[in-house]
């Protein structure tokens, strides 16, 4: 196995995975720094990615498909909101709510609308976003590993990769240099200091679970009309969960959730190349486990024993004015 | 009560008329009136729960009155919010501040007042206004600082600064001293002076005589939800502000038998209790503590009586020191828990009853059992007999007056005065040895006052060493066979009632000698 | 003031509202059914015939109600602690693999050992898997939702890597164990009960199912009427009060962290030793988060985790036949109706409480 082949289209698979973990960690960035947890990730891009598919396959043009998994998934994210803002009600128990019930919608209208087994049609590549080939890829793919990158890595990606990673810094740039950033901030930390201040924390939290609602429809609508091909059952694969350990991993920070999505997606795509390596004297590689240590990770920061991972302090209860 | 009428003539900065605020079942504010004027420092004086805060929060828009009017410079204003508030030139200095511990100071003084969607064109100038401010103010406090990292008195300036960055006229502080060390509040009460001169209007609200008679030009009295009184401070006494907010002539002794001091029930030497981050919160305390005897603990709270309490109660591992209870030791090396310490013939009343002494969600009977629940005597074996439990409530309620005597009865729906009797009835009635009881009459209405002072009495008549914790100087002064004064996580000071006076005392927990 | 504290009368609370919530559940299903071009009366009524019109309706209803009572309860029991176990999933398939091991290697034991020892070894693994969020959260802070939610990844894996490279029985491709001895096998309640003279329909039911009442009986003497779950509830209650009454929090954590962890793995009992005969990947299929709709919908109480275990099997079972009768509704759609009750019984539980309390409300 050389490396330097193996290398460019390692990193290329990196960004592939990372881009939906990245979405999805960021949504649930802005949610929780305003102070509302969010387990339902998974259920907002599964919904995501079924009217991404559906609509794109009964319209043929997936830009409508990405307005409808957007549209769809940021009205749970609104539903989030009522639950957690307006009703006060548990807010893990309303995300759990929303990612069982959108397992079983999803699959139970794709079995009603399209009669195949629950997944929507095939989607030709006119239905589907599509890669961007760089200028002068070709000329460049003669050099060896520095074509690759341009051509595979840098360039060659999906046209949704490239707005993806221009959402990280605009999103520390609105969380951290705007009006609405620091708010936001606040309201996660401190809501009774940002309502005595004047400013509406119920508002706030609802813009965040929008935001959140928004971020994990364009995540959908990437697994089922750019990675994929179209809905198949939970295609979503605890991507949501892993989002939320990278954001656990990140500690509520954008750059640092950030690496942590590439870290896991870099492990991902490691893992899929391992599948049924044979180390000499060892065995199979235990692809699984490599897996599983996104999860490890994040339950050893957890337990404190490196580093620190401390939530924004409002986060998880719901305000109500003390007496 | 009419309105009280101005006599200059001139348009008063606030004027409130007939504000009605009910929560449930308690009538927290009935028909009140008050009025401001402009350039003043205005005292609100009242006991705990008298309505006060609840007043100030509606002016504030915190909570919307169920009927009232609100004028501001003359004019009516609908208050529904506190952007309403802070429109109408109004900002209030919270008793638990409202401020963003992980932000800067900046970013907490521009919150809700930022300038613009932008901050990067908003900040440079308000870094300008706050150093005005602080210039025309002596509101001293570094905008880069992150506000968790301040101490209390920095906080408040923070608070008092984020007021005036919104353009207050009208600045309300909510017990503002009560976390303050006496410096800090030298200070605060200069900066009001000075926010006076500048033309602003203060509403100082204070449970403190002596502030009310250092600072305000002109005072209002509250009383159990009513506004019994307004008068000009140079015109009136403290005495007859006291009258006025107690509602009768200041009874400062109870009728209570000599004192008949047995053996040493507690002996507490050398004492050191470290919070979580480390910080030293009680320091080197020693005392003695005998039987028949009540010894009150006085202080500003948050002085490490609290830390004490635990401390003693086994909630809480000290860090040094011996506590000798009858045979015992105790000490950091080999602890006892609260369990062992019930064993011992400790009882505790805590001065968090909602979260600490009782359990707002079970019902009664589940709270009067709480640290006792392995008593052989409510079930057999691994099991509870909820049947007897039951009886032992309901006769543990007639005795201590619990009000309504429903043993089921979720401890949610007692009114503070009855939970507070539910929970003494609970620690007197095993006659406990020692008896430790924080802050016993917070948020109980008069009549429970005085049947919880009488309970007290009447266990030390027995013979049990009670240590009484309160920031009530009437309550220790009328309790108490002898009195310590903390300060700082010290005693400082050890003495008798009949030689201590109001003053003096105040001077103690102020740290002044 | 929170509406929770105004009061009303107990049936309103405990009866009247958590009818109507589910009922709000049903209704939105029903709306589902009816955008689907199907009629949702019909649906319901072949839904209920199914679950509940034959005795092996009513037999497979009980049999997938065995799996929600474990996991409901063991998710009441963490609530009472004031813990959210999402992790019960996890825990019922590393309970899995404890029993396996004792049914594949000590199977030449009589059934009467073979029983409680593999009953005992489920339990211990689900405890054990469930004590290390437990330890975490007692004494390092870790908060148990997320902790829960990545070990069931982590024993996902695990037990597939297990699955497919040690327990696998050799020269077969799906991912499974051999099947178990006769003698490690649950008797199915069919045989039980034949064996006393009563004739029931062969279903998968075994006798899984009574050990699931037992232990919702022991349950509810636990929490309600011992020291102990006193103990639980004043933790769950309020840590300070805990302490300050010399309950330990921490030490009360783990406990019933392990005694929720040990109800997680009565679903192998049942699935892998009483339905299936041998460990397949992916056996407790989701019960470990059903029991969440089922506590929540019984108020964390035994009697409602069993009112609503039951009421959850024979929608399972109606689900299943009703995808037989209208191929347009898949089964998908309880999982659907599951989501719903969550979200209504437990997210927006206090939505209609104040209507009610207009309705029914005393000063």
């Amino acid at each position: 196995m050389d490396i330097i082949d193996q290398l460019p289209s390692l990193l290329a698979a990196t960004i592939r995975v990372a881009v939906p973990l990245v979405l999805a960690a960021f949504a649930g960035l802005f949610s929780e720094r305003a102070g509302v947890v969010d387990i339902g990730l998974e259920g907002k891009m599964l919904a995501g990615a079924f009217a991404g598919a559906a609509v794109s396959s009964i319209t043929g043009n997936v830009w409508l498909g990405m307005l409808a998994a957007v549209a769809l998934a940021a009205v749970l994210g609104a539903l989030h909101g009522f639950v957690c803002i307006s009703q006060k009600g548990n807010q893990v128990v309303s995300g759990l709510a929303i990612n069982i019930m959108v397992s079983g919608l999803t699959m139970t209208l794709g079995l009603a609308w399209f009669h195949q087994g629950g997944q929507t049609p095939p989607l030709p590549p006119s239905a589907r976003f599509s890669e961007v080939i760089f200028p002068g890829t070709a000329l460049l793919s003669g050099i060896p590993f520095l074509g690759a990158i341009y051509g595979r890595v840098i360039g060659g990606q999906n046209i949704l990769v490239y707005p993806t990673f221009l959402m990280v810094p605009l999103a520390w740039w609105v969380l951290y240099k705007t009006r609405f950033g620091l708010r936001i901030r606040a309201v996660g930390e401190s809501p009774a200091a940002v309502d005595t201040a004047g400013v509406p924390v119920v508002r706030l939290r609802y813009a965040a679970t929008i935001i959140a609602g928004v971020l994990c429809g364009v995540a959908g609508a990437y697994i089922a009309t750019a990675q994929g091909a179209g809905f198949v059952r939970d295609m979503t694969g605890g991507r949501g969960y892993l989002a939320l350990a990278a954001l656990v991993l990140g500690k509520w920070k954008p750059w640092n959730t950030l690496w942590s999505c590439l870290l896991f997606a870099a492990l991902d795509a490691v893992a899929i190349r391992l599948q049924g390596v044979v180390i000499p004297g060892v065995g199979p590689v235990p692809v699984e486990f490599v897996q599983s240590v996104p999860y490890i990770m994040t339950i050893v920061l957890l337990a404190g024993f490196v580093g620190r991972a401390i939530p924004p302090k409002a986060s998880g209860y719901p305000y109500v004015k003390e007496r | 009560m009419p309105p009280d009428p101005l006599a200059n003539g001139q348009t008063p900065a606030v004027e409130l008329r007939g504000i009605d605020k009910r929560f449930g079942t308690v009538h927290a504010n009935r028909a009140v009136d008050l009025t401001v004027q402009r350039g003043h420092i205005h005292g609100l004086i009242g006991e705990n729960g008298a309505g006060k805060s609840t007043l100030m929060s509606i002016l504030y828009g915190f909570y919307t009155a169920d009927a009232g009017e609100i004028r501001i410079g003359g004019v009516p204003v609908s208050i529904a919010e506190s952007k309403d508030a802070i429109e109408a030139g109004i900002e209030m200095v919270h008793q638990h501040f409202m401020l963003v511990e992980t932000m800067t100071v900046l970013e907490n003084v521009i919150l809700g007042a930022e300038g613009g969607a932008l901050l990067s064109r908003h900040l440079p100038a308000a870094r300008d206004r706050l150093k005005t401010f602080s210039r025309d103010y002596g509101l001293d406090v570094d905008p880069d600082a992150i506000v968790g990292d301040l101490p209390v008195g920095a906080q408040q300036r923070v608070e008092i600064l984020k007021a005036l960055y919104r353009g207050a006229e009208i600045l309300i502080l909510d017990e503002p001293t009560g976390v303050l060390t006496p410096q800090e509040a030298t200070d605060l009460f200069r900066i009001l002076a000075a926010l006076r001169t500048q033309g602003k209007t203060v509403i100082l609200v204070t449970h403190k005589l002596r502030e009310i008679m250092a600072i305000t030009d002109r005072v209002s009295v509250m009383r159990a939800g009513q506004m019994v009184g307004h008068r000009d401070t140079s015109a009136t006494s403290p005495e007859e502000l006291g009258e006025l907010m107690i509602g009768r002539k200041l009874a400062n002794r109870l009728d209570k038998a000599p004192v008949r001091i047995g053996a040493v029930a507690m002996d507490v030497s050398g004492l050191s209790v470290r919070d979580a981050m480390g910080v030293e919160r009680v320091k080197n305390v020693s005392f003695t503590l005998r039987q028949g005897e009540i010894v009150g603990i006085a202080g500003v709270s948050g002085n490490g009586q609290n830390e004490l309490m635990e401390a003693l109660a086994g909630m809480r591992r000290f860090a040094a020191g011996t506590v000798r209870l009858g045979e015992a030791d105790i000490t950091p090396a080999r602890p006892l828990a609260p369990d062992a310490l019930r064993a011992l013939g400790m009882a505790h009343v805590p001065e968090d009853r909602l979260r600490t002494g009782l359990l707002p969600s079970f019902a009664a009977r589940e709270s009067a059992i709480l640290g006792y629940h392995n008593d052989p005597a409510y079930g057999r074996g691994p099991l509870l007999d909820w049947g007897v439990i039951d009886r032992h409530t309901a006769t543990l309620m007639q005795r201590y007056e619990v009000k309504p005597p429903l043993p089921k009865l979720r401890g949610s729906l007692f009114s503070g005065g009855n939970q507070q009797k539910l929970i003494m009835a609970r620690e007197m009635e095993r006659d406990p040895k020692v008896l430790m009881v924080g802050q016993p009459t917070r948020g109980v209405d008069i009549g429970g006052i005085d049947f919880i002072h009488r309970q007290l009495v009447a266990m030390r008549d027995r013979g049990c060493a009670v240590l009484l914790v309160s920031v009530e100087l009437d309550e220790i002064l009328r309790l108490s066979d002898r009195i310590l004064v903390m300060f700082d996580g010290r005693i400082v000071g050890d003495l008798l009632p009949e030689a201590a006076d109001e003053r003096q005392l105040g001077l103690m927990m102020a740290g002044a000698n | 003031m929170s509406g929770t504290s105004l009061k009303l009368p107990w049936w309103v609370d405990y009866a009247l509202l958590p009818l109507l919530n589910l009922s709000l559940a049903l209704l939105v299903a029903g709306l589902v059914i009816l955008s689907t071009g199907e009629d949702p009366i019909e649906a319901v009524t072949a839904m209920v015939q199914g679950a509940l019109g034959s005795g092996e309706g009513i037999g497979y209803t009980l049999y997938y109600a065995t799996d929600m009572i474990f996991t409901g309860l063991a998710v009441a029991v963490a609530f009472h602690c004031g813990l959210f176990n999402i992790g019960a999933e996890g825990q019922a398939y590393l309970g899995g693999l404890g029993l396996t091991l004792v049914c594949l290697y000590l199977d030449w034991l009589p059934f009467w050992l073979v029983f409680p020892l593999a009953m005992l070894a489920a339990a211990a693994f689900g405890a054990a898997y469930a004590a290390l969020p437990a330890w975490l959260q007692a004494k390092r802070g870790s908060h148990i939702v997320i902790t829960t939610i990545m070990l069931n990844f982590i024993a996902y894996a695990l037990m597939e890597w297990l699955l497919v490279n040690v327990l696998i029985k050799p020269g077969q491709m799906s991912p499974e164990t051999r099947a178990f001895a006769p003698n490690a096998q649950l008797p199915s309640m069919q045989r039980l009960l034949g064996g006393l003279g009563i004739e029931i329909a062969q279903t998968p039911l075994n006798i899984a199912f009574l050990v699931a009442l037992v232990c919702m009986v022991l349950v509810w003497v636990l929490i309600w009427h011992t020291r102990w779950g006193y103990g639980v509830r004043v933790v769950g209650a309020s840590p300070r009060a805990a302490v300050y009454a010399g309950i330990a929090p921490g030490r009360r954590i783990i406990q019933a962290m392990v005694l929720s962890g040990a109800l997680s793995a009565g679903v192998a009992l049942n699935e892998v030793m009483g339905a299936q005969h041998k460990l397949l990947v992916n056996f407790p299929g989701g019960y470990g988060f059903t029991g969440i709709a089922v506590a929540l919908m019984g108020r964390n109480h035994p009697a409602g985790v069993l009112i609503s275990a039951v009421l959850f099997g024979a929608l399972y079972q109606g689900g299943a036949e009703l995808s037989f009768d209208m191929p347009t509704i898949s089964s998908y759609l309880i999982v659907a109706l599951q989501g719903l009750v969550i979200l209504f019984t437990g997210g927006l539980a206090l939505m209609l409480r104040p209507a009610l309390v207009r309705l029914f409300g005393r000063a």
